[in-house]
Formats: structure tokens, C-alpha cells, sequence
């Protein structure tokens, strides 16, 4: 008898989604689908406001990662302008984005995935969150709230606030720095930065445990799209395009972010309002790859800074050779790049150029067309205007971290489906590794569907003829 | 906080983009004291996937933009004593909203066939179909409590939070403006 299970709404994710399996006469898998269910249309509503409203408006896209989207829409707006940022601008806004890949992944980890880690796959689900950890070791839920909570006031202190700041505009940022916040920012670091060797310390110890779950969770081979360094090092905020594949042979390199669209193509499916982008060269549905930390790390040798590198080197040994394949270690390369950005925020602040009260350019648009791209916590993220003469956008094209692993993110739920759904005795626990692989992607769907669902889970027991004969609800 | 039985809330996200609920998450240390009052029985922040019969504060950021945010509304305000509307998209429509200028078929055609390479097409298959126009909860359940702000800020969640788990009303005018 065939079965669809119906997983809704997944949650400790970011947005709204299903998943659906559908099962076969014998029980095993046929398909598993991952489906968006919101959408919003920034790419139509946006069209005629005033270019310089984009980061504010663009922001909203996401409450979870709008620092990137700030960051992206406003060096979409810097090629508009046609100027060059003053430098202290530059590291300023570098400082507030790697703030934001704190606390994101801060919030990823902790608040959303260590309830699967600590408590268990298949532990109650009615305590399986955030508060569940609390009880069974406060001491790591407080460490993941401060750690979030230090990147957070590193926003705020820049920004105004800690959600949708304002500060960063079209040729830099509005204000200088002042010697009293740079202080005040210092001040945290130590604590951040001990927080997160702690917790990576720790999680490697967890690592052997989670084998099984490494071997499972999504290790189709995949290419792997990031910027990096022009040196080719660990690059969140500039950089170039670089393409790998599983094997680590470098397929493209060097690519300015402004030729996105060679390398980038999006589907659509019918059955979610989040697209496919896919790598061009190989045509659709082959041209898979990977965006992200994961991506970001297998894509780099060095991070640049001390204690990250050290980290850099072993989990590049998570595997005998070549990129890390296993979508479970997404976690891993999270945890590196929380130390990179804390040890980078202390590199920037501590540099005397940052007090510099040149940090802003003014100009008015010099451009019909801006492309902005920097990348978000889930991946690259890329922002496309074209203004009229009056600097009002006409078209807009957004192409958002989580998109792009949305064909890896179908292919890992098929491939933990197949290995730990039996269709014929159903756990919730098993159900619970499918929706734990997309949390391995951190997927931010409020941005995915410059677009949302739920109901319960329900397992539906169908005939032949298509009628429900069983109902299985948790 | 005073020391009666806990009160349960349950949180939803409808047409947004969660920041409302980051500024929850906010309260940083807050929260291990909040927990101490209250038991979040629903939310994306936990495993539970039904909304139990019965709960005493349901809180809800978004507008109502889909057939999915509308059932759940509804749902929310059957099942909860007090409603509150989470920021201003739930207040007032805010962004989401920004799609009422135009006809539901430009916003659809320009991000699933202009912006694409390959297989231009709307997507229909188990997702919810978007309605026209966009609301505000208010526009379609009634609400009791309207918290602004784009977020509003965690301090402006916990006064909020605070006076409904002592028994009273809260007034956000007094703590948060529309985008603040």
C-alpha cells in the first residue's frame, strides 16, 4: 500500500516548510520532497521605490541573517553610486557582518539543533527544544545565549539595534566609530571567544558519536560555491566566486561576483515556492553544489587567524582526503567560523585605522544596474537592482543563501529517508532525523521565499485506490 | 514576575520574516527565568506540531498573506484566551503588504518565470495558495493585544509578557512604536 508521510511544520528551522515522503507498495521510499510554503514577491514589490530605501526594505527579508541582507543590498548600492568606500567604512561593515555570522550560527546551533545532539534523536519531543536543554545542562544553553547575545550587542553598538539596524548605508556607513563603543565591543570578546573554544572543544567529542549520522546525512558528492580571498583564504563581506567540486578539483576561480548569472541559473518546481539555482555549466538537475559554512571551508586553505586555523587544519581531517562531503558537518564548520569571526572582530577593532571619521562616500546613482554580494551564515548571498533616472529600481533579482542548497537539502532528505524510515513501523524518532538533516542546513526560509506553513505531522495509510484507511498523528 | 501556576503560550509565524521572534530570543537571560512562569507548549522553537485544545496567551508575528497563515489564525483564536499581534507586520500588513500594489499574477510572474533560466511555472503543488490582499491579523480574527515595532524590542516582549502573566492587560503604547 502506498503511504505519503507529511512532516509540518518542521520545526527548529527558520521559516515555514513540509517534508512529504512517499512510500512504495513495500514500505520503502519512492520520493522525499522538501517543500517552501510562503512566499512574499520582493522581487516584484520593491519595483519603483528608491534605491537608497533597498537595505532598510531588503532587511526585512529575514530578522534572522538582515545583517547580510544590509550588507549585500548596500554594495549593490555602492556600484550604483559608482564610488569606492573609504576603507575604515569598509572594515567597519566588515565587523557588524561577522557579529551577524555569530550569533546566527550561535542560534543554530544552540537554540536549534543541540536539543537533537544532547538530548537525542529520538527523546521526547515535548521537551526536545532550547528549554530542554536548559534543565539538562544549563551551563551550554546559557553558553550558546551569551555567545548569541555577544553578537547580537556587537550589532546593536554599532547599528542601533540588534534587528534591522540602520548605520549602514550606500557608500559606507553613517557614522564614525567612537572610542567608547570600540571599547565597549573589546570588552566582550574574551568571554565570546573562550565560549566558543569551549563548545568546539566539546563538540569534538561528540563527533565519533554521530557516525552513523555523518554517513547518512546528505554525503552526495556536490560542488561547492563560496567566496574566498583573491589569495583564496576564508572571505565573508568581498572576494571572488570560487567553485569546487567533491573531488577538490577548482572548477572555476577568480570569478568577479558581478558575473553571478554565468555560473548561476535558477529552476522552478512546482511543488515549493523556494527555487533551484544550479551551476549553468552542468545543465539541471546535475549542476548540485553546496553553499555555506561547510562550503566556505572546503573551499579555503586558511581562515587567516590564529585559533581558527588550528580548527581549520582538523576539520579538514574529518575525512582521509578531499572536501567534507557529509552535510552533517555543517555543524563543525559552523562552530570554526564562529572562532574566525570573534578572533577577526578583535583584529579589525584593535586596528588604530578604525577610528577613522572618514567612512563615508557620498555620491549620487552614476549606474542603471548594481550587484551586491557578500556572504550571509547560510552562503552566498547576491542582490541585483536596475534604477531609472530618478534612482528608482525597475527590476530586481535576489538570489538568497538557502536557495542554493535547495536541490542538496530534496537529496539529503531522500538519502536519511532511505536509511532510517521503515515505512512499515513508523517512529517518530525517525521522522525526526529527516527534518534534523535540513537543520544541518540552517535553512533561513523567510529568506528563501523573499517568501512560509504548518499543520501536525500526519502520516496518511492510503489504498491503491488512493483512500485513507489510517491516520498516524504526533 | 510573581509566583502563580504557569501560564502556556503558544507562537506562531505567519507572513514574516521572524525577526519577532529573534527579538524573543532576545531576552536572552530572560528566558531561563521566563520558563520558570510560563510553558511554551506551541512554537517553531519546539517539537510539538498541534496546537493544544486550550491555551492562555497566543502570540502571532506576520501578516495574513496564504491560506496556510489564515487556517492557522483562525486556529490561534479559537484556541487562546488572549491574542496578541507581534509587530507590525501582524499590526498593520507592513512589508508583506507591499504586494497589494500589485496584481498577484505580475508578483508571481516576475520571480517564477522573468527570473529564472529553466522550467518557468507557478508552484501549486502542496503549497498553500496566496490570497489577495494581504492583512493584518485584525483583518481577519480579533485581536487583544497590538505590540509595533519592526522588531519590537526584547524589553518592549517582556513588559508585554510580564503583565499577561500577572493577570493584566499590558499597553505597549507605553514601551514601543511602529518601527521601533
Amino acid at each position: 500500500m502506498s503511504r505519503t508521510i507529511t512532516i509540518e511544520p518542521v520545526t527548529r528551522i527558520e521559516g515555514h516548510a513540509r517534508i512529504t515522503l512517499q512510500l512504495g507498495e513495500d514500505g520503502r521510499l519512492e520520493d522525499a520532497r522538501f517543500h517552501l510554503t510562503q512566499f512574499r514577491g520582493f522581487e516584484k514589490f520593491c519595483e519603483g521605490r528608491p534605491y537608497r530605501e533597498m537595505p532598510a526594505l531588503t532587511a526585512r527579508t529575514c530578522g534572522i541573517c538582515p545583517v547580510s541582507h544590509i550588507i549585500a543590498s548596500n554594495k549593490a548600492c555602492d556600484h550604483l553610486l559608482a564610488v569606492d568606500i573609504p576603507p575604515t567604512g569598509e572594515k567597519l561593515r566588515r565587523v557588524m557582518n561577522l557579529a551577524q555570522i555569530v550569533q546566527s550560527h550561535a542560534l543554530s546551533f544552540f537554540h536549534l539543533s543541540s536539543p537533537d545532539l544532547l538530548l537525542g534523536w529520538d527523546s521526547d519531543p515535548a521537551t526536545r527544544n532550547i528549554f530542554g536543554v536548559m534543565r539538562q545542562n544549563p551551563e551550554l544553553a546559557r553558553d550558546g545565549i551569551r555567545l548569541r547575545q555577544i553578537g547580537q550587542t556587537i550589532i546593536e553598538t554599532l547599528g542601533g539595534k540588534k534587528i534591522h539596524p540602520t548605520w549602514v548605508v550606500p557608500g559606507g556607513v553613517s557614522e564614525p566609530l567612537s572610542v567608547e563603543k570600540r571599547e565597549s565591543m573589546l570588552r566582550l570578546l574574551p568571554e565570546g571567544l573562550e565560549i566558543a573554544k569551549r563548545t568546539y572543544a566539546f563538540y569534538k567529542t561528540l563527533v565519533p558519536k554521530f557516525k552513523d549520522e555523518a554517513t547518512h546525512f546528505g554525503t552526495q558528492p556536490t560542488l561547492f560555491l563560496s567566496l574566498v580571498t583573491p589569495q583564496g583564504h576564508l572571505e565573508h563581506y568581498d572576494g571572488v566566486l570560487r567553485v569546487k567540486d567533491a573531488q577538490g578539483r577548482i572548477l572555476e576561480d577568480q570569478v568577479p561576483p558581478e558575473e553571478y548569472g554565468r555560473l548561476i541559473g535558477e529552476a522552478v518546481e512546482d511543488f515549493s515556492y523556494m527555487k533551484f539555482p544550479y551551476y549553468k555549466p552542468q545543465g539541471y538537475p546535475q549542476g548540485i553544489y553546496r553553499v555555506g559554512p561547510l562550503a566556505r571551508l572546503n573551499n579555503v586553505q586558511a581562515c587567516g587567524t590564529p585559533y581558527a586555523d588550528v580548527a581549520l587544519a582538523e576539520f579538514h581531517m574529518l575525512q582521509d582526503s578531499g572536501p567534507i562531503v557529509s552535510s552533517f558537518h555543517y555543524h563543525y564548520a559552523r562552530l570554526v567560523e564562529i572562532i574566525y569571526g570573534l578572533e577577526m572582530i578583535e583584529r579589525l577593532l584593535k586596528d588604530p585605522a578604525i577610528l577613522d571619521t572618514r567612512v563615508r562616500a557620498r555620491a549620487r546613482s552614476n549606474r542603471y544596474e548594481g550587484i551586491g554580494v557578500a556572504e550571509a551564515p547560510r552562503g552566498t548571498l547576491m542582490h541585483h537592482y536596475r534604477i531609472d533616472d530618478d534612482g528608482l529600481i525597475t527590476w530586481l533579482n535576489l538570489v538568497i543563501a538557502t536557495g542554493h542548497n535547495n536541490l542538496a537539502m530534496n537529496q539529503s532528505i531522500r538519502e536519511v529517508a532511505e536509511a532510517y524510515v521503515d515505512g512499515n513501523a513508523i517512529e517518530e524518532g525517525m521522522l525526526n532525523r529527516v527534518e534534523a538533516v535540513i537543520r544541518c542546513y540552517d535553512p533561513c526560509l523567510s529568506c528563501a521565499s523573499h517568501a512560509f506553513g504548518q499543520m501536525p505531522l500526519a502520516i496518511e495509510l492510503r489504498d491503491a485506490a488512493g483512500r485513507v484507511v489510517d491516520r498516524l498523528t504526533r | 514576575m510573581s509566583t502563580q501556576p504557569k501560564i502556556t503560550v503558544a507562537t506562531a509565524w505567519l507572513d514574516g520574516c521572524s525577526g519577532c521572534h529573534m527579538s524573543f530570543l532576545d531576552l536572552d537571560e530572560r528566558l531561563i527565568e521566563l520558563v520558570e512562569h510560563v510553558e511554551i507548549v506551541y512554537s517553531p522553537l519546539v517539537d510539538t506540531k498541534e496546537l493544544p485544545a486550550r491555551v492562555d496567551v497566543g502570540i502571532l508575528e506576520g501578516s495574513i498573506s496564504s491560506e496556510d497563515d489564515l487556517e492557522k489564525a483562525r486556529l490561534f483564536r479559537e484556541r487562546c484566551t488572549r491574542l496578541v499581534s507581534l509587530g507590525d507586520c501582524a499590526v498593520t500588513g507592513n512589508v508583506p503588504a507591499m504586494r497589494n500594489h500589485f496584481k498577484l499574477a505580475d508578483v508571481f510572474d516576475r520571480a517564477y518565470r522573468e527570473n529564472v533560466t529553466l522550467q518557468p511555472q507557478i508552484p501549486t503543488r502542496r503549497v498553500p495558495a496566496l490570497l489577495t490582499p494581504v492583512k493584518p491579523v485584525h483583518g481577519e480574527v480579533k485581536v487583544d493585544v497590538f505590540v509595533p515595532g519592526c522588531p519590537p524590542s526584547a524589553d518592549a516582549i517582556w513588559y508585554v509578557l510580564s503583565e499577561l502573566i500577572a493577570g493584566r492587560m499590558p499597553d505597549p503604547n507605553a514601551v514601543t512604536r511602529f518601527g521601533a
